[in-house]
């Protein structure tokens, strides 16, 4: 019986992956088949768009911005967030779900206006304490909020905060320890997963950086999709695909997962 | 305590700008302009020697909105870098609207990346003089009256009039708007942008409200072509951008001439026409802000654009600099650019702000029911 | 996991200050509360304050005005264009993270669907909206494809470019959302279960009915609830599609916010903010009464 619901599962997943895997491909080849036509109706195919990629210094400077601001909007919600959801998880229970419903907020406001709100506060800042295109990412710690906080939410709640952490404080272990070097190995997948969706999403933002006036990948994406069609269609699929490549990258990073056999 | 260390770092980083900026200010070179925020002229800051060098000293020009395609200020831009090669512009939000510009001077305000200039379609320079300083370009004589606030708040910078661009290896040769209801466009008509938002797209709907029939005070005729369109599956209502035109998505599209006729880099067989009974014309206006924070660059840059050489770079991306006739007169046109810009046999209107009003209004309550 | 639930030790570490020990553990929420409290409840007060206020100083004419006919429909469009998206995505994507979680966990397809995710779940705007009309619009090649096989998907208009189009747009980012949101919590299903619920005699409908189900059910809500609230404030992919006609909501904000003829009302861009923020605090209340009804039927 269980070598049947194998065979079973085995050929739902494939037919799940083709299907979904077409589903996602095809525009993203549509944008490439695009990317590399010529000029006029029977031109031949070219790959001039994309040779052309690396002449827009602009470019390179948007995306180093954005990569920095990824690793820092990534480290730093989860320094804010980690500590905060354990200690609600244990001693704020009816916290939970205010701190749901604030999670939620950013999502619900779209950027444009959400921009109206942060402008005071940048400008502000521009005056009396930094200019740099850094800074967005005190905005972006925020729009990473849903995201991070389901994905910790998920994490944490498959192991046993209330346990672990009794069992450690219990043997002298401080708070800083307990959440650290005990509640942190055990959801490392949880913080993965929490630091490659604010690195996508910081990779991803345009309409914040370009209504504050800061060059990130996205806005220097844009700019440049105004000089030439094709060229901006090459970066835009480049930049999917070098997204990616980091991302892939990224998931080699994190601690190898506990040796157990797959999900049932 | 590291902080102790970290105010003590920060105060001698404060002071040390303080010093710099002190030197920098007084330092600009010989009689450098030091009136720039509130100088009305070049005239009144010492002269353009004067104002270069107080240019040259604040080293920085922000623009906002000028996509490098649009009436080619891609070359305007790369001149003024090449002319004055210490003031390095930062172009943002290129493909941002009229009302972006002037809220990015709102939001940012005293910021040192709030924009210096200003250039923006009429309705929102009128709704908005309070933000714009008074400046008289030294060409300014050769601007119409009807083209310019008396005291220089705002001035008139280049127009072109509203087409209709078409790949002609696509659909057959436009000569009157009445072609579009033809099946042969059936799935490819676009604006570019939505009519409430957007000046072009008002533009666009009141130039075919006037070819059929409508006058400038009454949008409606317009406003029913495009639901003629819409019903006979012409329409198409996504923004035709670049990518949708070489795409194939948007062959046809309503907009300005000089905007249209950049479509012929990626589309060679891309035409322009102007009907000859709605020979629509509008202008933009420049304004140079209040809290500019590079106000002597920023005064700079329109003395470049309104020199010739800067007009004739916009007459080279096919658009209508406001200074031609008198360029003309003159002989200082570049006649070359000028022979190609697209034909437009008859008399030009233009929409005043009443009117312009009054279209926007109806569009506002009809506009939606309309292409749905 | 409940009965055992109570401390050994009560209160550990913390002195007992006066009996007020309630005021000392608020002291932990406190960094993450100051920083939304500056960076989100700020901007958002801002925002609803603002709403109050046109050209003409304080006013309740922006609330008024948020029953013109044309943000009505467009408030009942983004309703349902959200609420599609985000129970077709999660199912979608329900579906996808589990052929993912059940693969091997350090291997190349995991790794790639992963990473996929992560990146299309935040492609949107402009390029997404290209790469669809570059797909399917009159000029894509799929259509085309289709067309030459007499199969015209568009002989009744083009739905692309109209809601039916943009719920279809959304799923290409709605799916890999739930896939990144979700799988955190198929990860969590322990094979023990299916052992035990074979041991027990159970087949695979007792199991998803009784033991998987019950226990994803809250991520799976939540997750839903996540799509929801992302396709309600999703404004550039829209405005690149159905560029005319304002027919969601953002894209009347955006009208508001950014319009050059004269259509710029900045306190009403901001009510109709605020509407967005109500929808999604009473959707949140509703998930809320509805994980609770849900924890009663399935213990």
């Amino acid at each position: 019986m269980i070598r049947a619901r194998r065979a079973k599962l085995r050929l739902f997943r494939i037919v799940t992956f083709l299907l979904f895997g077409a589903f996602f491909i095809v525009p993203i080849y549509a944008m490439f088949e695009f990317s590399t036509r010529g000029n006029g109706e029977n031109a031949p195919r070219t790959l001039d768009n994309w040779k052309a990629i690396g002449t827009y210094p602009d470019m390179v400077a948007g995306i180093v911005n954005s990569l920095e601001l990824a690793v820092i909007t990534s480290i730093a919600s989860l320094v804010v967030l980690v500590p905060t959801m354990v200690w609600v998880r244990l001693r704020l229970p009816r916290l939970r779900r205010v701190i749901e419903l604030i999670s939620l907020l950013p999502l619900t406001i779209p950027a444009i206006v959400l921009v109206v709100g942060f402008s005071p506060m940048y400008q502000w800042m521009g005056n009396n304490f930094s200019d740099s295109i850094l800074t967005l990412s005190f905005a972006y710690a925020i729009l990473v909020l849903p995201y991070a906080y389901r994905a910790l939410d998920a994490g944490l709640a498959a192991i046993d905060v209330k346990t672990l952490s009794e069992a450690a404080r219990s043997l002298g272990a401080g708070w800083p320890t307990v959440i650290w070097r005990v509640i942190v190995p055990n959801i490392s997948s949880a913080l993965l997963n929490a630091a490659l969706l604010s690195v996508a999403l910081v990779l991803g933002e345009y309409t914040i950086a370009n209504n504050l006036l800061y060059p990130n990948l996205q806005v220097s994406l844009v700019s440049l999709g105004r000089t030439n069609a094709g060229v901006s269609i090459a970066v835009a699929v480049a930049s999917l695909l070098f997204a990616f490549a980091l991302l892939i990258a990224i998931s080699f990073v994190g601690r190898p997962r506990r040796m157990r056999s797959e999900v049932a | 305590m590291n902080w102790r260390y970290q105010i003590r770092g920060l105060g001698v980083a404060v002071a040390t700008l303080l010093v710099v900026a002190a030197c920098g200010s007084s330092g600009g070179g010989a009689g450098a302009c030091t009136t720039a925020k509130t100088a009305t002229s070049a005239a009144a800051c010492g002269g353009m020697d004067s104002l270069v060098a107080a240019a040259n000293a604040e080293g920085k020009l922000n623009v906002i909105a000028l996509p490098r395609d649009w009436a080619n200020y891609g070359a305007v831009l790369d001149a003024f870098a090449a002319k004055y090669p210490s003031i390095k512009i930062t172009s943002d939000n290129p493909t941002g609207s009229s009302q972006d510009e002037v809220n990015a001077v709102q939001q940012l305000g005293t910021s040192s990346r709030a924009p210096d200039v200003l250039d923006i379609g009429m309705s929102v320079a009128l709704a908005n003089l309070t933000l714009f300083a008074p400046y008289k370009v030294a060409t300014w004589g050769d601007i119409l009256d009807a083209q310019k606030e008396p005291t220089g708040l705002w001035f008139q910078d280049y127009g072109g009039y509203m087409s209709i661009g078409y790949d002609s290896s696509k659909v057959p040769t436009v000569t009157a708007v009445s072609d579009l209801l033809g099946s042969a466009f059936k799935g490819k008509v676009a604006l570019n942008g939505d009519p409430t938002k957007a000046n072009a797209a008002l533009n666009g709907v009141m130039m075919a409200s006037l070819a059929n029939g409508g006058t400038v005070d009454d949008i409606s005729k317009g406003v029913d072509f495009f639901h003629q369109l819409k019903l006979k599956g012409n329409f198409v209502p996504v923004q035709a951008t670049t990518a949708t035109v070489k795409n194939g998505t948007t062959p046809v599209v309503l907009d300005w001439d000089y905007l249209s006729a950049t479509h012929g880099t990626d589309v060679p067989t891309w035409k322009v026409f102007v009907p000859s009974n709605a020979i629509l014309l509008d202008f933009y206006a420049q304004a140079v802000s209040k809290t500019a924070p590079h106000p002597a660059a920023a005064r700079l840059w329109e003395e470049f654009l309104y020199s010739d050489a800067g007009q004739n770079l916009w007459l080279k991306g096919l658009a209508r600099p406001v200074r031609m006739a008198a360029m003309q007169k003159s002989g200082t046109i570049d006649t070359a650019a000028a022979a190609a810009l697209p034909p437009a046999n008859g008399t030009p209107i233009r929409l005043t702000p009443d009117q312009a009003t009054a279209a926007k209004a109806y569009l506002a309550s009809h506009w939606a029911a309309a292409i749905s | 996991m409940t009965a055992a639930g109570n401390p050994a030790v009560t209160g550990v570490g913390r002195p007992m200050m006066g009996g007020r020990r309630l005021s000392l553990t608020w002291v932990g929420a406190v960094p993450f509360l100051a920083y939304v409290g500056v960076f989100l409840f700020l901007p958002t007060a801002i925002i609803a304050v603002g709403a109050f206020f046109s050209e003409s100083g304080f006013t309740l004419s922006n609330f008024a005005n948020l029953s013109r006919s044309y943000i009505v429909t467009a408030t009942i469009n983004s309703i349902i264009l959200s609420a599609v998206t985000a129970v077709a995505g999660a199912v979608l994507g329900a579906v996808l993270t589990y052929a993912i979680a059940t693969g091997n966990p350090k291997g190349v397809v995991r790794r790639i669907a992963v990473s996929a995710s992560g990146v299309l779940a935040q492609f949107g705007g402009v390029t997404l909206a290209f790469a669809f009309i570059a797909t399917i619009g009159q000029a894509g090649f799929v259509y085309l494809w289709l067309a030459q096989h007499n199969l015209d998907i568009y002989a009744n208009g083009i739905w692309l470019f109209e809601l039916r189009g943009l719920e279809l747009v959304y799923l290409y980012f709605q799916i890999p959302l739930m896939v990144l949101v979700f799988l955190p919590a198929v990860d969590g299903i322990r094979p023990q279960w299916r052992e035990a619920t074979e041991s027990l005699g159970g087949g695979s409908w007792h199991y998803w009915r009784y033991v998987a189900g019950p226990l994803l059910a809250p991520a799976f809500l939540g997750a839903t609830l996540l799509l929801f609230a992302n396709a309600l404030s999703a404004y550039a992919t829209a405005a690149a599609l159905v560029n005319q006609g304002g027919v969601i909501l953002p894209l009347q904000i955006s009208n508001a916010i950014t319009s050059e003829v004269g259509l710029h009302e900045p306190g009403f861009a901001k009510a109709q903010a605020v509407v967005l923020i109500a929808i999604v605090a009473i959707v949140t209340a509703l998930y809320g009464i509805l994980q609770r009804r849900t924890a009663r039927w399935l213990t």
